[in-house]
Order: C-alpha cells, then sequence, then structure tokens
C-alpha cells in the first residue's frame, strides 16, 4: 500500500458519493425495531385516552388513534429505509468519511493521524443484530467523537484493527 | 507482579470485589438508618432496615463481581485495550502514542487494600479517558514504566506536553508586546462601563436594608427632587439645557473613569514575552498573574475588535490552546493593539497575517439571500400582532426594523469571507466590528461538511473545522467549493500524525529561537 498522502488523494475520487459502502443490511431491521420501541408508549397512551374519551363521544372513534398508529408506521416501515439509504462510510488508506442525516446532512472526515483512540460498542439490539458501533475520537472540540453505527460487528472489529494499525505505522 | 506475556487479556485485580462490597457496605447504612429511625412499619422496621441493608449490600457486591468478572484488558504490542459491560459490550483501543500521562490515583478505600486506579490520558476533545479500576499498586506502577517506556522509545520530543512550571524560568525572553499607563488609558476609554451603577444599586439595596432610610421611596426622591427642581427652574430654558447637559458629561465621565479604572487594575504592567518554553504573560495591578502558554499549544488565533474601537484601528489579539487548566480556552495575548503591533506576536506565534495576495471567497448569494430572509422573518411575524392590535403607525416601526434587518444582513454578506492558503485557513465575519480567526491546516483534527434542509436545497454548506479548544465554522460555503476545501485541508492532515504535531513545531521553535539568540548576541 502507497502511504504518501498526496498519491493516495489523487489516485482516489472523494468527491464521488457512489463510492460510499453501504452499511449493514441487518442495520435497517435494527432501526424498526428501534423506532417501534419509541413508537410503542405513544400508541399505547393514544389508545389509552382513546377508549377513555370513548364514553364522552366528542370525536368520532379513532380520530386519535388513527393519526399516531400512521406516525408510527411512517417511522417503523418507511423512515428506516431512508435512513439506511442516507448513511454510509468510506474507508481509505488514511482516513474515514462518515456520511448520515436525512434532513441534517452531514459528511464528516477524519484522518488517522488525528485519532485519539478507537471504540467498539455493543449495545443490546446491536449484539441481537450482528451490529456494532465504530467511534473515533478526536482531539477537536467539533467533532470530538465520530461514530459510525451498523457495522458489523466482525467488520468494526477489522477496521479498528486496520485504524490502530495505521496510527502506529505512522509514527514510527 | 510478573510481567505477563503481551496479548494476554487479564482482569483487574480481585481486591476489587472487595472494594465494590465496602461501598456497598457505605451505601447500606444510611437507607438502613433513615429507614430504622424513620418509623416506616411500626415494630418491624429494624428487621426491615437489615434486610434493605443487606439488599444493598448484595445488590452492590453482586455488580462489582459481575463488573469485574466482564471487564479485561490486555496490554498489547502497540496499545491498551479494555473491554467491559455486562449487557452491552464496549472495547476501547487506546495506542501507546496517544497516551499523554499515566494517572495513578489512590482513594482512601482501595489504599488501605493496596489498589490504585490508573488512568490513561490522552486529551481526547471529549474528555474520555480510559480507566483501569482497580490495580495492585506495583501493576499500576509497571503500567505507568511501560508506557512510558513505548512512548520513549517512539519519541522523546513529547516530554514538554507536561505543563510548563512558571517559576524556573530564569532566561526573560524578549518582550514582544507591552502596554505602558498611556495605552492603557486610551484601552480604558474605549472600555466606557456604566457597572458602577449596578454597583451603585446594590450598596443603596444594602443601605435599605441596613438602615431606616427607605430609599425606594419615591416621595422621598420627588421631594428632593422637587427642591432641586424648583432652583433650576428658576434659571431659565438655557440653564436647563446646560444642567441635563452637564448630567450627560457626568454620566460619560463616571462611565469612562469605571472603564480606566477597570483596566488599569486588570491590565496594569501588561508585558507578553517570547522565550524558549513559549509564550509568558504578566499582568495585573492587585491580583498579578503570571501565564506561560507553549508555542506548540498554540492552535489558532482569533483578532477580534469592537465597534468603535475598530474606527480608529484597535484589535484584540488572543490564542486558541487547549490549555485545559485555565478558566477559558484561549489566552488574550495582546488586548488592545494597532494590527502592526499584532503582526510581530502572529509570526512569533508560527502563523501568517492575510495580506494582499490572500485569495478571498465569499459565502454563497443563496446563503446572503437566506439569512437576509431569515433574519427579517421576526420582526414580520411581530408586525402581524401589532398591526392588529395597536394603533395604527406603530406597525411602521417593526416593519422599518425588518427593513433595516434585510439591509443588515445583505451587507454583512460583504464581510464574510474565507481564504486558505498554504499553512493555514481564514476566516472573517462581521459587519460593524470584524472578526478573524486564523488557523493551522495541520493542526485540525476532522472536517465536516454540514448541511440543513434549507441549505440542502439551496446548494451550500457548513464546513466544520475541528479545532481543539475552540470553534470555527464557515458558514454559506458554496457545497462543491466546501468539499473542495476540505480536500485540501485534509491532504495537509493527513500528511502528518498527530504525535509528530508537536515536533514540528517545536523545531519551528529551536528556529525562531536561533534568531532570537543571534539578536542577542549581536547586541
Amino acid at each position: 500500500m502507497d502511504h504518501s498522502p498526496p498519491a493516495a488523494l489523487a489516485d482516489q475520487s472523494w468527491e464521488d458519493d457512489g463510492a460510499l459502502t453501504r452499511l449493514h443490511p441487518a442495520y435497517t431491521h435494527m432501526l424498526r425495531v428501534q423506532a417501534a420501541l419509541v413508537a410503542i408508549p405513544f400508541l399505547i397512551a393514544a389508545l389509552v385516552a382513546e377508549t377513555m374519551l370513548r364514553e364522552a363521544a366528542l370525536f368520532p372513534p379513532g380520530v386519535m388513534a388513527g393519526p399516531v398508529l400512521l406516525i408510527a408506521l411512517a417511522l417503523v416501515i418507511r423512515v428506516p429505509a431512508r435512513r439506511y439509504n442516507a448513511r454510509g462510510y468510506q474507508i481509505s488508506g488514511d482516513r474515514l468519511r462518515v456520511v448520515r442525516g436525512l434532513l441534517w446532512h452531514s459528511d464528516t472526515v477524519v484522518p488517522f493521524g488525528r485519532v485519539q483512540h478507537i471504540d467498539v460498542n455493543q449495545g443490546p439490539l446491536e449484539r441481537f443484530f450482528g451490529l456494532a458501533t465504530l467511534t473515533l475520537h478526536t482531539a477537536g472540540n467539533h467533532n470530538a467523537s465520530v461514530s459510525l453505527p451498523g457495522l458489523g460487528a466482525e467488520l468494526a472489529r477489522d477496521m479498528r484493527e486496520d485504524i490502530r494499525a495505521h496510527i502506529r505505522r505512522e509514527t514510527v | 507482579m510478573n510481567p505477563a506475556p503481551p496479548d494476554s487479556a487479564r482482569r483487574t485485580a480481585p481486591l476489587t470485589i472487595a472494594v465494590g462490597a465496602l461501598e456497598a457496605i457505605q451505601n447500606a447504612i444510611i437507607p438502613a438508618l433513615a429507614i430504622a429511625f424513620s418509623g416506616i412499619g411500626g415494630s418491624g422496621r429494624f428487621l426491615i432496615a437489615i434486610a434493605a441493608g443487606l439488599a444493598v449490600i448484595v445488590i452492590g457486591t453482586g455488580m462489582s463481581y459481575i463488573g469485574w468478572r466482564r471487564l479485561t484488558y490486555t496490554v498489547g504490542e502497540a496499545d491498551i485495550r479494555v473491554e467491559s459491560g455486562v449487557l452491552s459490550r464496549a472495547a476501547r483501543s487506546v495506542p501507546y502514542e496517544r497516551i499523554q500521562d499515566v494517572s495513578i490515583e489512590a482513594k482512601l478505600l482501595p489504599r488501605l487494600l493496596g489498589l490504585v486506579a490508573v488512568k490513561f490520558e490522552t486529551g481526547a476533545g471529549g474528555g474520555e479517558d480510559i480507566a483501569l479500576k482497580y490495580l495492585a499498586s506495583t501493576e499500576g506502577e509497571r503500567l505507568r514504566q511501560l508506557v512510558r517506556a513505548r512512548r520513549e522509545e517512539d519519541h522523546a520530543a513529547a516530554t514538554d506536553m507536561v505543563a510548563a512550571p512558571m517559576r524556573d524560568e530564569a532566561v526573560e525572553g524578549e518582550a514582544l508586546f507591552r502596554m505602558g499607563p498611556r495605552r492603557l488609558l486610551t484601552f480604558g476609554l474605549f472600555e466606557f462601563s456604566l457597572a458602577v451603577f449596578a454597583v451603585l444599586a446594590g450598596v443603596l439595596q444594602y443601605v435599605d436594608t441596613v438602615s431606616s432610610i427607605d430609599v425606594w421611596n419615591v416621595d422621598l426622591w420627588r421631594g428632593w427632587l422637587e427642591e432641586q427642581g424648583t432652583t433650576i427652574a428658576r434659571l431659565g430654558p438655557y440653564a436647563q439645557a446646560a444642567g441635563a447637559m452637564a448630567g450627560l458629561i457626568g454620566l460619560v465621565m463616571i462611565g469612562m473613569v469605571t472603564g480606566i479604572a477597570r483596566i488599569f487594575a486588570r491590565e496594569w504592567g501588561f508585558v507578553l514575552t517570547r522565550s524558549a518554553r513559549g509564550f509568558r504573560r504578566m499582568r495585573g495591578l492587585f491580583t498579578r498573574t503570571d501565564v506561560v502558554m507553549p508555542a506548540h499549544r498554540v492552535q489558532a488565533l482569533v483578532i477580534a475588535t469592537g465597534l468603535i474601537r475598530y474606527r480608529f484601528g484597535w484589535h484584540g489579539l488572543s490564542f486558541v490552546s487547549l490549555a485545559q487548566d485555565a478558566e477559558s480556552a484561549s489566552h488574550v495575548v495582546a488586548p488592545f493593539a494597532k494590527l502592526e503591533e499584532i503582526a510581530p506576536i502572529v509570526s512569533a506565534a508560527g502563523f501568517r497575517l492575510p495580506d494582499e495576495n490572500t485569495h478571498w471567497h465569499r459565502a454563497s448569494r443563496q446563503h446572503r439571500t437566506d439569512t437576509a430572509i431569515l433574519g427579517t422573518l421576526p420582526f414580520l411575524l411581530a408586525a402581524i400582532p401589532v398591526a392588529i392590535l395597536a394603533p395604527p403607525g406603530v406597525v411602521f416601526i417593526p416593519l422599518g426594523l425588518a427593513v433595516l434587518a434585510v439591509g443588515a444582513n445583505l451587507y454583512a454578506w460583504e464581510f464574510r469571507r474565507h481564504a486558505i492558503d498554504a499553512a493555514q485557513i481564514f476566516s472573517t465575519r462581521g459587519l460593524l466590528s470584524p472578526t478573524s480567526q486564523i488557523a493551522t491546516r495541520l493542526k485540525l483534527h476532522s472536517v465536516e461538511v454540514a448541511q440543513g434542509p434549507i441549505a440542502r436545497l439551496r446548494g451550500y454548506a457548513t464546513v466544520q473545522l475541528g479545532l481543539a479548544g475552540g470553534a470555527f465554522a464557515i458558514e454559506g460555503v458554496p457545497l462543491a467549493e466546501a468539499r473542495a476545501l476540505r480536500a485540501k485541508v485534509l491532504e495537509t492532515i493527513a500528511a502528518t500524525d498527530f504525535s509528530q504535531l508537536d515536533a514540528g513545531r517545536d523545531q519551528a521553535l529551536s528556529d525562531s529561537h536561533a534568531g532570537f539568540s543571534a539578536n542577542l548576541a549581536a547586541t
């Protein structure tokens, strides 16, 4: 591998969005489960409110629970897929690029030469789906930690090894 | 403890569980006592108290045991790894190159058991460090030696990251900037302040509470004013105007004197020197402060000014640094100076001011339009209820303000610009009192191109630069340009590793220092 950065820059088109690597497909499912977990309490609350107001007969049935159900379905079915599509990463010899955000889009590049330390985290849901989150910590105030969720657990560990190896090589 | 072969996961000292258990007992005492003496549960409350205490102890000990079982650390060839977590697993890897220092802390309880907490300080932005609780003190010491040895064999240059002690600075460097009483007087005039009235109000309040004079009694004041007023009224309109003028002048005088007094107290004997260690600033009349800033710690510069002082060509310079010991992240190194006085300080810090060759870029025109519209919106919204409720004509006040806001935002666009050169990145903003920021491309840590919904629609972005100790964002950059900017900055960053940053600056420092000693030899 060639490690002189200008060369690495020249042979890679950084602005090409097509070059983004997609996250693990299971990440969509995990986002769905997360959305469902958030939505369920609201649905229950809406149903409770609905049954309590039924006696009063102020509204036709379904006025409260209906919209909540629609929003919940959108959040569980539609939004995770779009969020998944909006995300991606790109890793090269000396930097990691993380792209995320549907409405508030952000496109961050962290050079390995500025990584302070590296985390691989697995929450309970992530463990169930075999996923992991890779977090790079930098010394900058903005983007003090850049996290890349939705990687396969194995891949996240491999990426950590790669980045760590790079830090070592640069310094020696 | 024998040095184990590298790359084998180890647990922390088993006695950690004992510390956990002792802490659990500590935690159990207060709720148990509370239950025992609160009267909950009548006669059986002592049993309840004992049961609750036991439960807390058992749970605490159990948690500490599970935590101990699930936490392993590995002293590897290149890094230290800690894996932990009961339900969710976290694995953290800290390369030796990134460890600034290893601190060993022994609190009372662990100390009695011969245990220490070992903390690896990395200086990460989020303040997240890796800590091992608890290790045998010999193991802690071994880890510290190991990390130091690894670091020293890598490069010996980074030892000066340790905060420079202030006293053994026998060698006086050249004075870069000093402020005499005359300068302080001018500075004080611009620091016009009516804070004294707040203090007076406070004093009056105090007088009010300790004496019988009711200072907030309107009648008392009115009587006094009328008494004075009738004397004034007898003098005729010219004298009245003169009196009002005298009052205003008095107010201005008080404001100026306050400003001057504050500046004299804070900045008296201001001297900024450049020595081998870095920059050293001494100032203060009553409390004299002496701050040393290692030159390699300077991350960026900020040149700011004020509304009126800008018209007279006065600016202030401060350093953005990683200094975590100071109350604010940036150090003022020249609070009140002409640009030609600032220039040598800037070059001594290894920075360069923008000149006529600097190629400035402006924010996108879409961004100008959008900020103008968004800036006007509050006034327009305020105009609606005013139009409905207030008497006719009043509505022109918010409308006029809206027009002003449009004008100001459009005009401010002229002053929002950025530039990039071989080593630095500049950004200037501000309509009436421009603020400039200069950062070294090399010392940035990440680059982000961020877009909100409007920005995406209109094709511009905010470039967020990861600066240690401060924020550096350039707003309203056209998307293509933002990406080009990022590519250029990254090119510089990726070429040098973080651990080489200080080494590079030390080189520059010793160069400039060589020049300084040459000067000294000449004199």
